[in-house]
């Protein structure tokens, strides 16, 4: 009796409560999207809303589910449980039905199951069961190989069923992995070359190639700590670039500018390997490295654009970026969910008085777009306490990770804490354009039972892990 | 403890850095940009599509042969109706009122946030009438459309319809919305990119009494609708209208192309029905009396019927022999006339005959001999049978040779093999397979496989895929001519001389005597068809004239007899009228006793039993 008090006692209730203020306020907003005349009653079970409290009631029963189980439990079965739910990934491929061209669903007496939700706590499990052993070391080509094969697997097995979204998740891990001692150098290449694709989709190939001369430059001289140098490479480039224009112009070549303009890094390249050579400088390869990883990844970007990604994923970045304006088609959407966040102005136009939810064709106002409801009948008040609850509970949940003695709960904690940041930034994101329509729900707020059920497990599995924190040593 | 704590505050700032960034950029379509605003409360946006007119189709001549007229829907949003007198309603609207609310109930049931039509394609005055009371009616609004209309009432089958689209093209294709009309059949259907245009989209904001505010954002989101471009087709409104008149009352088909284009001038079949039947408030009741119709009108017998040629087919055995070398001008072949074995012939003529001769008289026996030559002429019948079946592709036969038709059947000449299952692989020869020389057994052809075959003829050596449209109409008048495949056949050119001086016998003393035209040098082929089920099909193909082809022309009428009874007057009096404008005087009782000969009522009439 007295260890079960001390469980209930040793819960975060500041996270639990998060938890039930965001499932709640989900519930009340998936109401309003769907709401009408007909139906009014929240528990009328033909309904989503009322399908939502069903949802709901079983999560909870989930969870206390989760906190029954000794917390050793998922530290011993963690790998178990990653190889059960990859063989669920590969079987859903096989037996699973077809809902909108993805084959992600199981279906069990009347309800959908999702394995791909399942995936993210699965892995979260696995990866810090690895990262926890004794002896374990970020810097080994081992760990790397390990850790992108945990990651690579599920996300492969749901790419196989054409849903992309679930599959950029696992991406998130790589913060997970920065702060258990990635490099610094691999966060900040991600980050550039992310910037870089959206560039070389946006810019012209010789607005990129001056941009990483200049770059190039100026990171020469914040290595070197001398401007003077700087300044000497600029005018050789200048030099070089004025002596091609002036040829150009005598011999009358056919080149155009990026023509030109590639020649002459080519040949100061060459000057800087000779320079690099002679005072070995060793900044000089760093800032050879980044210029051509660059260049690579610019010039890759418009072939990986073209050929690997399917038409409707280029739809969706090009109305992103404005390559595209297409109303009527990828664009439409998003558009739809701008007017009604944005037609909520300041303070909302109040509960079930939303119209273009509702009237508009916003599609997956419930699931996919349910923050549209928040922005059209909350406001940017609405918006904005719910923005703060998620931010409250990562920040939470860094705290928590950090407070654990077991390198176990941390690890797992912190793959918590980023699988719902991923999820949350880039679900609102899209309903206000900030990034391409990536089909994944809002935490707690999306309908829908497997999502709901597997940020439950997800969440409450390190509440438990958290509440037995002095026991769990490792 | 571990080297990297630290990084939680990096990971913490990543966090809030995202966040505030979602409420910057919300703050900013919330609150400082004005354009996601709506300004009073039960304002909503309705986004409006306007239909651009349907491109038209002329004829050869630039004869306007579909054009569009504008019809109304009425469109309603459940959400914004409130109580209205539906009686009044339905007065204005002129529909029924049981029909009425069932549609509201389907429009409910489908959505409520979204427009539905509930009564399509009003007329005009009736529009006129309800626009002045809309008002009265809030959640109600009307969509123009345009509807198809045929000033000349000819070419259905052809011209095909327009119809809603449906939902497994609405999935396939983004550009459609359900609602949206389509192409359904014929060059509406083949022609579908070009005639539909570009639908334009206008979003519009509109108060609680359903009054248009005026355009969201200024109209910069509107598109505008293009309109669809026009058809020039190749057809010969005139010419198919006669057609058409003379099939009326008997089951069958004509094609007329014109050789040295490829361009199809008549495809007629008959039954046939009104092309605006599909067009309208009664499309559904007609579609279900045209669909349930034992004759089948839908039908476009001169494509998707095939039938087997009978004696007409003798021009491709003529044709084959030349290019084998079993055939010329002074090669003959006896004929013991009722007496001939395997095959009679029931012509009496003279013995032994060359091949002009034999196209004249028809013979049955000289054709068996020079099929029988041509498989004996390799190895084994396989082999023999299977050159002499490249041939046949060659002119055309067994596969389809359609360059803008849908539906088009494609005949049938079987396959060696399937002679091996019947009889086992070597069990079979010449003997087996002889009806193939007079056109019968496993070989089928449509009327326009059949007209293709005599265009062949009259070019002397190849066809142009034959095909309904000839150009493309831009916006600025300018036409862009559509190219068709050109099929030169292997056979040289100076084989079909002799072919057409057979032709030309034929009408000039031979089976189709009553073909002749004065003036003009016809040459033509007969076919009498057996038919097990009733009275035999007559066929007629024929070009002219001939030193200069102008039509190449088949006609083919289900229980017509024999060749020269109905189907070679019918080609000789369009060919008459083609050429010469005009029928001579002396042939008007033909025309006459054609264009009132009833054959389907006289079918019915023995049909008791």
């Amino acid at each position: 009796m007295k260890s079960q008090n001390n469980i209930i006692l040793n819960l975060d209730w500041i996270t639990i409560l998060l938890y039930l203020a965001l499932v709640m306020l989900g519930w009340i907003n998936i109401y309003a999207a769907v709401y009408s005349d007909e139906h009014q009653s929240i528990l009328d079970i033909g309904q989503q809303y009322g399908k939502q409290m069903i949802w709901i009631i079983a999560g909870m029963f989930l969870a206390i589910c989760v906190l029954i189980v000794d917390s050793k439990f998922y530290v011993a079965f963690a790998y178990h449980i990653y190889v059960l739910i990859l063989l669920l990934l590969v079987a859903v491929l096989f037996f699973g039905r077809e809902v909108n061209g993805a084959r992600a669903w199981f279906e069990v007496g009347g309800v959908a199951l999702q394995p791909a939700e399942l995936g993210k706590f699965a892995t979260s499990l696995a990866v810090a069961k690895y990262m926890s052993q004794f002896g374990f070391k970020m810097a080994r080509t081992k760990s790397y190989i390990v850790l992108g094969t945990l990651m690579l697997l599920p996300a492969l097995l749901i790419l196989l069923q054409n849903d992309t979204g679930s599959a950029l998740v696992f991406a998130v891990f790589f913060l997970v992995f920065y702060r258990e001692g990635l490099p610094d150098v691999i966060l900040i290449g991600g980050f550039t070359a992310i910037i870089l694709f959206i560039l070389a989709l946006v810019w012209t190939q010789l607005m990129i190639l001056m941009l990483l001369i200049v770059v190039s430059l100026v990171l020469l001289i914040v290595l070197r700590q001398s401007i003077k140098e700087g300044i000497i490479g600029f005018v050789i480039v200048s030099l070089i670039y004025g002596i091609l224009f002036g040829l150009k112009n005598i011999f009358e070549f056919d080149a155009t500018p990026f023509h030109l303009l590639a020649l002459t890094s080519i040949l100061t390249i060459l000057i800087f390997i000779v320079y690099g050579l002679k005072k070995h400088i060793k900044q000089a390869w760093f800032v050879l490295l980044f210029f051509i990883f660059s260049i690579s990844i610019a010039l890759s970007v418009n072939y990986f654009y073209r050929n690997v990604m399917v038409s409707h994923q280029r739809d969706r970045v090009d109305n992103l970026l404005g390559i595209k304006n297409d109303l009527l088609g990828a664009g439409y959407n998003v558009h739809q969910s701008k007017i009604a966040i944005g037609s909520g102005g300041l303070l909302g136009k109040g509960f079930l008085k939303g119209t273009q939810t509702k009237y508009n064709f916003v599609p997956e106002q419930s699931t996919d777009f349910i923050f549209c409801t928040v922005g059209e009948e909350w406001g940017f008040l609405g918006t904005t306490v719910v923005i703060l609850l998620f931010l409250i509970l990562l920040i939470r949940l860094v705290y928590l990770a950090e407070r654990q003695r077991s390198t176990f709960s941390r690890i797992y904690g912190y793959g918590v804490a980023c699988i719902l940041f991923f999820h949350i930034v880039i679900n609102i994101s899209m309903t206000i354009g900030l990034a391409p329509v990536i089909g994944i729900p809002l935490p707690f707020f999306s309908y829908g039972g497997s999502s709901l059920w597997s940020f439950t497990v997800l969440l409450f599995i390190f509440i438990k892990l958290d509440a037995s924190r002095t026991k769990n040593l490792r | 403890m571990d080297t990297y704590t630290k990084r939680q505050y990096l990971l913490i700032g990543i966090f809030c850095l995202a966040s505030v960034a979602m409420i910057f950029r919300l703050f900013y379509i919330q609150v400082i940009d004005p354009s996601y605003k709506i300004s009073a409360d039960n304002n909503v946006l309705r986004r409006q599509i306007n239909y651009p007119a349907r491109g038209l189709v002329y004829d050869r001549n630039h004869k306007l042969i579909v054009y569009n007229q504008a019809a109304y829907d009425v469109l309603v949003t459940p959400r914004e109706m409130k109580a209205f007198d539906t009686l009044s309603f339905c007065r204005i609207a002129g529909v029924d009122k049981a029909e009425l609310v069932s549609e509201i109930k389907k429009a409910r049931s489908y959505s409520k946030w979204k427009p539905s039509a509930i009564v399509k394609q009003l007329s005009a005055h009736r529009y006129a009438a309800l626009q002045e009371q809309l008002f009265k009616y809030p959640g109600f609004y009307i969509q123009a459309r345009t509807l198809r209309q045929y000033p000349a009432m000819i070419a259905s089958h052809i011209l095909g319809f327009v119809g809603e689209v449906d939902q497994k093209k609405v999935d396939e294709d983004r550009y459609y919305e359900s609602g949206d009309y389509i192409g359904k059949s014929g060059i509406e259907q083949a022609y579908e990119n070009e005639l539909r245009g570009v639908k334009g989209i206008s979003y519009m904001m509109v108060d609680v009494h359903n009054r248009v505010k005026g355009s969201f954002e200024g109209g910069k989101l509107d598109t505008a609708a293009v309109i669809g471009k026009n058809l020039i087709s190749g057809l010969h409104a005139d010419l198919q209208a006669y057609g058409e008149r003379l099939l009326a009352g008997k089951v069958g088909s004509i094609v007329a192309i014109e050789p040295s284009t490829g361009e199809i001038m008549i495809m007629a079949s008959s039954p046939t029905f009104d092309p605006g039947a599909f067009v309208g408030r009664e499309r559904t009741k007609n579609y279900i009396t045209l669909f349930n119709d034992p004759l089948k009108p839908m039908l476009n017998r001169a494509i998707t019927s095939s039938y087997p040629p009978g004696s007409t087919f003798k021009l491709a055995d003529a044709i084959i022999g030349l290019e084998e070398g079993l055939l010329g001008p002074e090669i003959r072949y006896s004929c013991n006339g009722p007496r001939s074995t395997p095959i009679k012939c029931t012509h009496n003529h003279e013995t032994p005959l060359p091949l002009v001769s034999a196209i004249r008289e028809s013979c049955n026996s000289y054709f068996f001999q020079a099929f029988r030559a041509i498989i004996n002429k390799y190895p084994t019948a396989e082999e023999g049978f299977e050159a002499w079946r490249n041939h046949l592709m060659d002119l055309g036969i067994g596969h389809r040779i359609g360059g803008d038709l849908t539906a088009e059947n494609a005949g049938n000449v079987s396959k060696g093999t399937y002679f091996d299952r019947i009889y086992g692989k070597s069990h079979w020869n010449v003997m087996t397979i002889r009806s193939f020389s007079i056109g019968q057994g496993e070989l089928l052809m449509t009327p326009l496989q059949l007209a293709n075959m005599v265009s062949i003829i009259a070019n002397k050596g190849y066809y142009i895929a034959p095909h309904i449209v000839r150009s493309i109409q831009n916006f600025d008048h300018t036409e862009r001519v559509l190219s068709f495949e050109k099929h030169v056949t292997q056979a040289n050119p100076y084989l079909f001389q002799v072919i057409a001086d057979g032709m030309e016998k034929v009408v000039d003393g031979g089976t189709a005597k009553i073909a002749k035209v004065d003036g003009i040098a016809v040459c033509g082929k007969t076919g009498t068809i057996q038919n097990p089920h009733g009275a035999a099909h007559s066929a007629f193909v024929a070009f002219a004239p001939k030193d200069d082809p102008k039509i190449a022309i088949c006609v083919y009428v289900e229980n017509g007899v024999w060749g020269a009874r109905y189907a070679a007057p019918i080609a000789s009096l369009i060919i008459e009228k083609y050429l010469n404008d005009s029928i001579a005087p002396k042939r008007k009782p033909l025309e006459a006793s054609m264009l009132s000969a009833d054959l389907i009522s006289a079918m019915h009439l023995t049909g008791g039993d």
